[in-house]
């Protein structure tokens, strides 16, 4: 007699052939990469922050935002297998990933935090 | 490049995608919404405090009963913010081990689920050990919730990450006495992987507060 559960697994593995969502995960020499590249750019930008020249000038700012929206991506992609993960799980945070963003933009400029003009 | 190829068996879906993976996903983007909203309110009210202590100035009186450094401490958060960052590093090996369980170069200590769990659950309960050493010392120093505009928006923001910390930890916590139980294997990699996730948004929105909050003034 078939065991049901059994049969259900090797069904539902099929799907995800089908689906795509059969994924490929980093081994643990990249994620021990990973980990390497975010603890250096944590340190670059805590390293930035003790420079006052560069804390003065108008560069400062824009790169830490960089450096955080490289580790954010970083962890997201790698971490969080986004990367290699199902399309519609990439809709399901991007997505509302977008309009958050948008908003705290919207209300920057709505509560003058950031203008076009200087 | 070697990798692992990874299945999750489920009840057939119309997706052809496991329910559980789909809700942890939507969740997590209502969490970016929360989140959208303390870090936006932390920044409109950014620099609006009548009263210090401030962030990142110093505060004499008569803003201040008495003199008053810059209030946070980026050596300590900065330790704080490796030991989470750290933390994401253990649960990707937990589910690795998880999902390879069995399979050679998995096995051993190092390809132990129970030893990358705890882990990450005592790397999270450290990142909380620091965030009420800094609240602690921040009311010593005379900020509190009350205080003015800064301090409102920063217990509320930062406290609502710690909140979310320690409910991953709890959720770590209950995975490794499974695993004490009855052992996690390749067919529990869904549980570990939802658990997983949702650890791995708590260390992106700390990276988002860490230079929004602590390093940009």
């Amino acid at each position: 007699m078939d065991n049901p559960s059994t049969h259900a697994d090797a069904v539902s593995a099929e799907q995800h052939h089908v689906m795509g969502e059969v994924h490929e995960h980093p081994t643990w020499k990249q994620y021990k990469w990973v980990a390497l590249v975010l603890t250096l750019i944590t340190a670059g930008e805590v390293w930035v922050y003790y420079i006052p020249s560069f804390v003065a000038g108008p560069l400062f700012v824009p790169t830490l935002l960089i450096l955080s929206a490289v580790k954010f991506a970083i962890v997201v992609m790698f971490y969080m297998h986004l990367k290699y993960d199902h399309r519609l799980f990439r809709a399901l945070f991007t997505g509302p990933l977008i309009v958050a963003m948008s908003t705290i933009i919207a209300l920057m400029f709505l509560f003058s935090k950031l203008t076009l003009t200087r | 490049m070697a990798t692992a190829a990874v299945t999750h068996g489920h009840p057939p879906t119309t997706t052809g995608l496991d329910h559980r993976k789909v809700a942890i996903w939507a969740f997590i983007g209502s969490e970016c919404m929360l989140f959208a909203s303390l870090i936006s309110t932390y920044l409109i009210y950014k620099g609006r405090s009548v009263v210090g202590p401030f962030p990142h100035e110093a505060c004499n009186p008569p803003l201040c009963a008495t003199p008053l450094h810059a209030i946070l401490n980026i050596p300590v958060t900065s330790i704080s913010t490796f030991v989470l960052l750290m933390s994401s590093l253990t649960m990707v090996l937990a589910l690795a081990a998880v999902e390879n369980k069995g399979k050679p170069g998995y096995g051993g200590l190092f390809g132990s689920s129970r030893l990358w769990l705890m882990a990450t659950a005592i790397l999270g309960t450290t990142f909380l050990g620091f965030q009420a050493y800094e609240f602690t010392s921040f009311v010593n120093e005379g900020l509190t919730i009350r205080t003015n505009l800064f301090g409102s928006s920063f217990f509320t923001l930062t406290g609502f990450h710690g909140a979310h910390v320690t409910a991953g930890v709890l959720w770590l916590l209950t995975l490794f006495s499974i695993d004490m139980k009855r052992g996690l294997g390749p067919k529990d990699a869904l549980l570990v992987d939802i658990s997983a996730l949702y650890w791995h948004f708590v260390d992106v929105v700390w990276v988002a507060i860490f230079t929004l909050v602590y390093l940009i003034h």
